[in-house]
């Protein structure tokens, strides 16, 4: 069981007042709020070990190298990777991608396929679009259907020979759904196509065993799961990042360099060019070792009793109708009232300080699908309450009232 | 005619009669009915402002040297917030426009609509009237 009240003292930022109410904070799917012990964690790093990483022979340096290090050993063992070089460390998800589409940019040919789905965010539609238009690859999708989940026969109809790269998200940013990405990876190396996986919204509600799942690439980011901004995670099969070209250029990605010719480094620093994010990679070491100590167990199942709670009392509103209903889904509810904008309900919830995100939650296909404007979003994490919940009803209930 | 900064006073003395967000978005929401309604042939993407979360659609027409300003938008405050704007700024002259201060949105309480973000739809909705003004300037000279 989890002793919410004690987390909450954790969060500092949520005692904050917002419009004079106590903020309710409900856009964690956006970024999580960040617990003390990972501020500090940042902090002593500027207070005590400051220094450039893998550099220098002093103290400071070798100190926060280790660091840097350790976390690097904390993410391979919260996601149960097989070697510590597999996990790269990046600006986040994006990045992540990035790096993978600009590789495959160098690989791909005309007339190969990349199938991603229609439940991506966007930043997981346009590298691929970018490199088809550079490389004349053709991009396909894979459809939802009205719950929000996946249509698998839709895949399997556009799996063939020609398919290089899957793209999915584990789980879709503005609906919840947690797809079923065990299946689509088992099913894409029948035809020998290479999975990359987009984890950002997935890996702060359960902790996925990589090696397990069989993935090619995964990306995510520390400011979902409680860690700073700025920071995320390619995680890769050795043999396939050993193989896939340098994203950049730069120091600490090069083993020799003369006006000739430069030999790589080894990974994971091939792909770690310039000064990296020090303190950030060493927050989310802390993030992980926060979380790890409340237990992910204890957050699935407080989570799960969150969301259960939520959707009862959302859909006992008169006019409200929650998009993304799929058994499989994380605490995140997408909602609209009759035909009101999710703008309007936006502001109004804002003035009662509840945070909520509004509009397209950069994922326009799945809008078109259900053909409206946007929704709203609550997303919720372990350091929500029932009480938060009961307050955004009666808030949207009072939002209805002044925008009917 | 008044003066566009007599009309802003005008605005903001009405909304100082309210003590709370609710009173004024509630009056916000009652002037965006009296909204001067674009004719539906103008609602497309040509008419759209771009970075506003709801969709707000302003034409502009050049008659007898001033600007009148038409719009409409999906989201009820957003109609709320156009229709002070045009209040404010349509049937004046485009170098009247062009001119014209905006800080009386401080004044009104509305200020989180005038947040430099993305979602940020008053000062989008400001540049394209300003914009507009300045086409008809540069079309008199």
């Amino acid at each position: 069981m989890l002793d919410v009240k004690r987390i909450r003292k954790d969060f500092p930022i949520l005692n904050r007042l917002v419009n004079g109410k106590k903020l309710i904070y409900f856009d964690n799917a956006a970024t999580s709020q960040t617990p003390k012990q990972v501020i500090d964690a940042i902090s002593q790093y500027y207070f005590n070990n400051n220094s450039n990483v893998h550099r220098g022979v002093h103290f400071l340096s070798e100190e926060a190298t280790s660091a840097f290090e350790l976390s690097r050993n904390k993410i391979q063992e919260h996601f149960k990777i097989s070697k510590s070089c597999q996990v790269i460390f990046t600006s986040g998800t994006t990045h992540s991608i990035n790096i993978v589409a600009s590789g495959y940019a160098q690989k791909l040919k005309k007339g190969d396929e990349i199938i991603v789905s229609e439940l991506e965010h966007h930043s997981n539609i346009v590298p691929w679009q970018m490199l088809c238009e550079r490389v004349g690859t053709k991009l396909r999708v894979i459809r939802m259907n009205s719950q929000g989940n996946l249509d698998i026969k839709s895949f399997e109809k556009i799996l063939s020979k020609k398919t290089k790269l899957v793209f999915v998200n584990h789980v879709s940013n503005s609906l919840g759904t947690i797809n079923p990405i065990e299946e689509i990876i088992f099913k894409a190396h029948k035809y020998g196509a290479k999975v990359i996986i987009d984890g950002a919204q997935a890996v702060p509600h359960f902790n996925p065993n990589l090696q397990k799942l069989d993935v090619d690439y995964y990306a995510f980011s520390a400011h979902k799961l409680c860690g700073p901004t700025g920071v995320g995670v390619l995680y890769g099969k050795e043999e396939l990042l050993k193989d896939l070209p340098p994203y950049h250029g730069g120091g600490e990605m090069i083993s020799n360099v003369t006006f000739e010719k430069t030999t790589y480094a080894e990974i994971p620093y091939k792909f770690e060019a310039g000064t990296p994010n020090i303190s950030g990679v060493i927050g989310f070491g802390a993030a992980l070792d926060y979380l790890n100590n409340i237990g992910f167990n204890n957050i699935i199942s407080y989570e799960e009793e969150l969301l259960k709670y939520a959707t009862e009392k959302l859909n006992l509103i008169n006019g409200l109708k929650i998009f993304g209903e799929s058994i499989n889904k994380t605490s995140v509810i997408s909602f609209n009232v009759d035909e009101i904008h999710p703008y309007d309900i936006g502001l109004i919830l804002d003035k009662m300080g509840i945070a909520v995100r509004t509009g397209k939650h950069c994922t326009q296909p799945i809008m078109d699908f259900y053909n409206i404007p946007g929704t709203v979003r609550a997303s919720f994490a372990f350091y929500n309450t029932f009480e938060e919940i009961d307050k955004l009803v009666f808030a949207i209930n009072k939002a209805i009232n002044i925008l009917k | 005619m008044k003066k566009i900064n007599e009309i802003q006073t005008e605005i903001v003395e009405e909304f100082s009669f309210f003590e709370d967000w609710l009173q004024r978005y509630e009056y916000l929401i009652e002037l965006g009915k009296s909204l001067p309604k674009i004719n539906s042939k103008f609602m497309t993407d040509d008419y759209l402002i771009n970075g506003c979360q709801s969709q707000v659609w302003l034409h502009a027409e050049f008659k007898k040297d001033k600007v009148i300003f038409t719009a409409e938008s999906d989201a009820i405050i957003s109609k709320g917030i156009i229709a002070i704007l045009i209040r404010a700024f349509s049937n004046q002259t485009p170098i009247e426009i062009i001119n014209a201060k905006t800080e009386f949105i401080d004044q009104i309480g509305l200020r989180e609509n005038l947040s430099p973000s993305r979602s940020n739809g008053m000062f989008s909705m400001i540049k394209q009237i300003k914009m507009y003004a300045l086409i008809f300037k540069t079309q008199l000279t």
